[in-house]
């Protein structure tokens, strides 16, 4: 009623001075200063995502190369082929495969051991602070500088090996085949771990504790409680750990990079990215790497899309 | 609850801090070892093996000095591009309706999930090539300019001011921007704080996107010289491991101190509240 009023006051005024900026103003709704603030966040937006992706997925239908800025090439129209080379080289095939490594060993354990931490923080009284910030300690530092002690822990006679004694693998870690991907997982699990333990502490504190109570009522004991009440109310959280693990390996580059010296051995441990690097820059043929970026952007839509329709069905 | 639960859980959360600590405290610990030593007992700090070496010889191939300013003036960039664009743009996602507000937010959701390595290639063509912005801070820091994840702690902690306060604000006469600056803005300061500290570990840590733009020693961030330093130039060096761990504690330094000091600010509330947006 008092909305109508105003609108019907609003418009006795304004209808002599100026109709079109009151119908202007009305379609864009009742701030259109709104539209002016995010504008740059929008520019922005525009300039350095939704461009290059439509740059990139032209250039992937393009016999595209570097040229002198300001020079006119012909860049001929070549259709599939620079995704025709992708699918036939064995090496993309590698590194989506590690990628699948790197994610059966990644989200098991951060599930597993982030959830087993943030329980045991969210109950206890002393130290907490101290717990929190060692946990989240390798999260927040560079990749560059622990790649730097993790090739001293796990050298072919570094601290790992000496503990191992006889059972140190051999080839060692880093440039064993079979190891080279596990040991990159690992490095990850344990750089990221931090972040995921702030998660489900976050998560934890969304589950009431009447459930527990309930639960506790009707004679369930403290396994039965995890399964039935903990493990169900933190779903929202541990479906967001597959979202980030999955753009995580997707992402994966400087790890590789360093640690086993930019994939090896033998593409062991190359990741999608790192090709992406390999074949774009160094060997100078943008157009097949972006023809593998945009398979790849699709596989995380795709995936991000999936996880999107899964919690919402949650919630609703 | 039993006392040999607490005490479980006590040992089970001091071992996941020792597996968390322990190589901080080796990357110190050999930094200032003057022969690398793997044995066990190189964990332990040995007076006769102790020096200051190892910093000297990094600093000699790599500028720490300038390296650490690169560092800083990317990421002080970002942080002032995010705090002015992202505060704005937060503001407008909250407190003002708007048309396309709704599919703005839905746009600010689907950028956290697009990731940024697998555009590296248009990217550098766009900026390295078509704007001439390789080596310099301008095309080090365009692509990080705004972060969003740090939009949507903005609008998070927008939204939680009460409607009312923003009325009575404009009933007073108050422009938006007057009321962002002098009535928001204040109210939401610890969000400014947790802002900061999560827009600043991107760049100061990010290695892939300056080491593809800069090819001139004298502008590459810390992360990107160490980097070089470690697959390139570290095997000439008669103690690799010692430098390498040497640069290692320069670079961890000031993200891991900056983070201890404003521990209270980065708390799993805030982290929740800009990953679920």
């Amino acid at each position: 009623m008092t909305a109508v009023q105003a609108r019907q006051s609003g418009t006795a005024q304004q209808t002599e001075q100026a109709p079109p900026s009151r119908r202007r103003g009305r379609w864009l709704g009742e701030h259109p200063l709104g539209l002016l603030l995010a504008a740059p966040y929008l520019l922005f937006i525009a300039l350095i995502f939704a461009y290059p992706i439509v740059f990139s997925v032209w250039m992937s239908f393009q016999d595209y190369f570097f040229a002198a800025p300001g020079a006119v090439v012909d860049r001929p129209f070549v259709g599939f082929d620079n995704y025709i080379a992708i699918i036939q080289d064995p090496a993309v095939w590698r590194s989506f495969f590690n990628v699948g490594i790197f994610m059966l060993i990644n989200v098991p354990l951060t599930v597993a051991l982030s959830l087993l931490l943030a329980m045991a923080l969210d109950k206890v009284v002393h130290a907490r602070t101290f717990f929190r910030v060692s946990y989240y300690v390798p999260y927040v530092t560079a990749s560059v500088a622990v790649v730097a002690v993790w090739l001293f822990l796990f050298s072919s006679n570094g601290l790992v090996n000496q503990i191992l004694g006889p059972l140190a693998p051999e080839p060692s870690w880093l440039v064993n085949s079979y190891l080279a991907m596990p040991t990159i997982a690992l490095f990850v699990t344990w750089k990221g771990l931090g972040f995921y333990i702030l998660l489900y502490l976050a998560a934890l504190q969304n589950v009431g504790k009447e459930l527990y109570e309930a639960a506790s009522v009707d004679g369930a004991g403290a396994v039965r409680k995890f399964f039935s009440v903990t493990v169900p109310g933190v779903r929202p959280a541990t479906v967001l750990v597959f979202l980030l693990a999955t753009i995580t390996g997707a992402n994966l580059f400087t790890e590789p990079y360093l640690l086993t010296g930019g994939g090896g051995p033998n593409g062991a441990s190359t990741s999608p990215v790192l090709l992406m690097y390999q074949k774009g820059i160094e060997q100078g043929n943008p157009d097949v790497a972006s023809a593998l970026g945009v398979i790849l952007i699709i596989f995380v839509l795709i995936i991000a899309w999936l996880q999107y329709r899964f919690i919402g069905g949650e919630e609703r | 609850m039993t006392r040999t639960k607490k005490v479980l859980r006590y040992v089970l959360l001091a071992a996941g801090a020792l597996v968390f600590l322990f190589p901080f405290y080796y990357m110190i610990v050999g930094s200032l070892q003057t022969e690398p030593d793997p044995t066990i007992a190189g964990a332990f700090p040995d007076p006769g093996n102790i020096t200051g070496d190892n910093y000297v010889n990094i600093n000699e191939r790599v500028n720490l000095i300038q390296g650490l300013a690169n560092s800083g003036i990317f990421a002080g960039g970002v942080i002032l591009g995010t705090i002015v664009f992202g505060v704005i743009a937060g503001y407008a996602l909250s407190v003002l309706k708007w048309r396309g507000r709704g599919s703005t937010l839905v746009l600010v959701l689907l950028v956290q999930v697009v990731p940024f390595q697998l555009l590296m290639i248009p990217l550098y063509v766009m900026i390295a090539r078509d704007y001439g912005l390789s080596d310099t801070y301008l095309g080090m820091i365009l692509p990080f300019l705004i972060n969003s994840t740090a939009v949507l702690i903005f609008r998070q902690y927008f939204l939680q001011l009460p409607n009312d306060l923003f009325d009575a604000a404009r009933i007073d006469g108050a422009g938006e921007f007057r009321i962002l600056w002098s009535v928001a803005l204040p109210l939401v300061r610890p969000a400014l704080l947790t802002a900061v500290l999560l827009t600043f570990i991107g760049p100061w840590n990010e290695f892939l996107w300056p080491f593809l733009i800069t090819k001139e020693a004298a502008l590459q961030p810390l992360a990107v010289s160490l980097a070089n330093f470690i697959s390139n130039v570290a095997a000439s060096t008669s103690n690799p491991f010692g430098a390498m761990m040497a640069g290692a504690v320069v670079l961890a330094g000031p993200a891991v101190a900056l983070f201890i000091i404003f521990q209270r600010y980065f708390v799993s509330s805030d982290l929740g509240s800009g990953v679920k947006g």
